[in-house]
């Protein structure tokens, strides 16, 4: 027998077994029969692609499972054969939303293994661009969070104001959802003139949209209804699963790579709160994101008054050979802890890179959360726990 | 409109974010104490900005369960598996009109050192110190298996899938080693060294054709500081 034939074996086994709790648990008298509910790969709740497969009791999930690749595109693969700047781009594209954060682990990560240090000025620059595309990310998951429950409003709020960040992005590196605008020891560009200003009038517009938003979703009644008291994932299965961000801080822990870590980047520099919920509810996900792009706000506002003048790169080689090592660099994005595992062999391009993507781990805690919930709770609870598709499969 | 926090208009917020229970969690200060408690577990070790670690590969699941149960590393950050064996294709630039290249593939480890070509490693956390460490094992070369950890930690599951489909090593005990991404009939283990980028055999990479000389650097080897 073929590993190939055995694993496929278990898979029917494990259906097999699924269908049979089911039906254990039907109602004799109405003689009910377990069903099988396939949700996606087009659904607006999986933002991309991803597939569930839930076995039902009547309105109740017995076993669920999410089933990933319909985008694996390999970029652990094409890193081998890439050089080090050329793989910028690459993890540009694995959490589309947020783009320029993505870059910033694996460019820090070089940096390490190469003992250069980007300049203070850049830093900062750094540390701005990647709090608004943190901003940007969130905000459209609050529109979004909306959409999945019928309320259509506040999903316009958020393609209006995300609208602003991504131009003030776009300004900045010149490119709207991919900017490859950091490099290896400092990045492409300075800031263009008039950016400053513009920056501090978009953050206060963002203020007044997340009051908005939490007006119109957060003190709604039905909002609370469908969110309070669903998909608790408690602390230590938090940690168990390794959920990052919001998820996890949303279960009490309190953590936050951007304050637990010492980084070459200016988050030390402004005053601003790491928020956590104890609850570990849908309701406490969303609650932390909304309070982070708050704060979000605050040290974009705090940083742009103290940008350092100086250099933008340091002195680094034109061509880039990192030394032979290891690294492991991790940084907190908008969706969780995404790091990069840099394997270096002197050569121009990394030996072996592993990227530890938040999705990937965020979404493993789906058959777990899912079981024993109502069909309508699927929606929500996916939302809440807030993944990205291209994040999932990389 | 005023800016309120939504814990003072509506209250929601039944208690202050808590932060006290994770204090009777037990510390770890420093890389002796993390090698005293594996013991004779462990096979070699290096410190540098990092702790990385290799144990024994029949300790790999003991060892585990020490460092979450006596150290307190309960965060599952992941799971992966490095293949040392460099690459017989090298960076898929071969001009294909001319006879490939032979290249040099002596297994070299990394970090903590290693005896086969494929090894697994995975990194750990301190919720509380924030304190993060990498272990390592190797694994067996014609059959390589490993024991499952998705009973000490559960988020262990799919990383292992990942790593089975994309390594080919099979972890004993796991539930349910199916595919993630790629279909149950593909032949093969992408990430290992010794598969091709098929991308990169099918059309050569546009770079090998042209290649221009930079601008005052000439040769590839002369990198000089700009």
């Amino acid at each position: 027998m073929s590993l190939t034939d055995r694993l496929l074996g278990d898979r029917q086994r494990l259906a097999y077994i699924a269908s049979q709790a089911a039906d254990s648990r039907l109602n004799v008298e109405l003689e009910t029969e377990g069903m099988t509910l396939n949700i996606g790969p087009q659904h607006p709740a999986t933002h991309g692609t991803l597939r569930i497969i839930a076995r039902l009791d009547g309105e109740q999930v017995v076993w669920a499972e999410p089933s990933c690749g319909y985008m694996h595109r390999g970029y652990e693969k094409l890193a081998e054969v890439r050089t080090y700047p050329q793989v910028t781009s690459l993890v540009n594209r694995i959490d589309w939303l947020g783009s320029f954060a993505n870059e910033v682990p694996f460019i820090l990560a070089a940096e390490k293994l190469m003992g250069v240090e980007a300049p203070a000025r850049s830093q900062h620059i750094r540390t701005i661009l990647f709090e608004l595309s943190r901003i940007a990310n969130v905000s459209l998951f609050l529109g979004d969070l909306g959409v999945q429950m019928g309320a259509i409003t506040p999903v316009f709020f958020a393609f209006r104001d995300r609208e602003y960040v991504l131009n003030l992005i776009e300004g900045a590196t010149g490119g709207r959802f991919h900017p490859n605008f950091d490099r290896i020891g400092g990045l492409k560009d300075d800031l263009p003139k008039g950016w400053i200003a513009e920056t501090k009038a978009v953050m206060k517009k963002l203020r007044t949209f997340c009051d908005q938003i939490d007006d119109l979703l957060f003190g709604n009644e039905i909002f609370q209804a469908r969110m309070r008291g669903i998909g608790v994932i408690p602390r230590d299965v938090a940690l168990q699963y390794g959920l990052s961000g919001a998820n996890l801080r949303a279960s009490g822990v309190d953590w936050d790579l951007r304050r637990d870590q010492s980084l070459p980047m200016a988050w030390d520099k402004a005053d601003w709160k790491v928020w956590t919920h104890p609850d570990g509810d849908s309701f406490a996900r969303c609650w932390v994101r909304l309070q982070e792009t708050r704060e979000s706000t605050k040290i974009v506002d705090q940083l742009l008054d103290t940008i350092p003048s100086g250099p933008i790169m340091a002195k680094v080689p034109k061509i880039i050979k990192v030394p032979e090592g290891e690294a492991w660099v991790s940084t907190e994005n908008p969706l969780g802890e995404m790091g990069y595992y840099v394997v270096s062999r002197g050569e121009l391009g990394p030996f072996r890179v592993k990227i530890r993507s938040a999705s990937f781990n965020n979404m493993s805690v789906a058959p777990w959360a899912l079981r024993g919930v109502y069909v309508p709770d699927i929606v929500t609870i996916l939302a809440s726990l807030y993944f990205i598709l291209g994040d999932i499969d990389r | 409109m005023p800016v309120q926090p939504l814990n003072e208009k509506e209250n929601l917020l039944s208690s202050a974010p808590e932060q006290s229970a994770t204090s009777t969690q037990p510390r770890i200060t420093s890389a002796a104490e993390v090698i005293a408690a594996l013991g004779d577990r462990l096979v070699d070790s290096f410190h540098k900005d990092d702790l990385w670690l290799r144990v024994r590969t029949d300790a790999w699941k003991s060892s585990r369960r020490t460092l979450r149960d006596t150290l307190g590393f309960h965060y599952f950050c992941f799971l992966s598996a490095i293949d040392w064996m460099p690459s017989p294709f090298g960076r898929g630039e071969d001009d294909p009109t001319e006879p490939t290249p032979v290249r040099d593939t002596t297994i070299r480890s990394g970090y903590a050192g290693g005896d086969t070509r494929m090894q697994v490693f995975a990194r750990v956390m301190n919720p509380v110190t924030h304190v993060g460490v990498i272990v390592k094992v190797d694994v067996d070369d014609t059959h390589p298996s490993l024991e499952s950890l998705h009973d000490v930690y559960a988020g262990a599951n799919w990383h292992e899938r990942e790593t089975h489909e994309m390594f080919g090593i099979t972890f004993d005990g796991h539930p349910d080693l199916r595919n993630m991404y790629l279909p149950m009939d593909f032949e093969g283990h992408p990430l290992r060294k010794d598969f091709p980028l098929l991308a990169r055999m099918i059309k050569p990479w546009p770079g090998i054709v042209d290649v221009e000389p930079l601008p005052g650097g000439g040769a590839e080897e002369s990198a000089d500081e700009s």
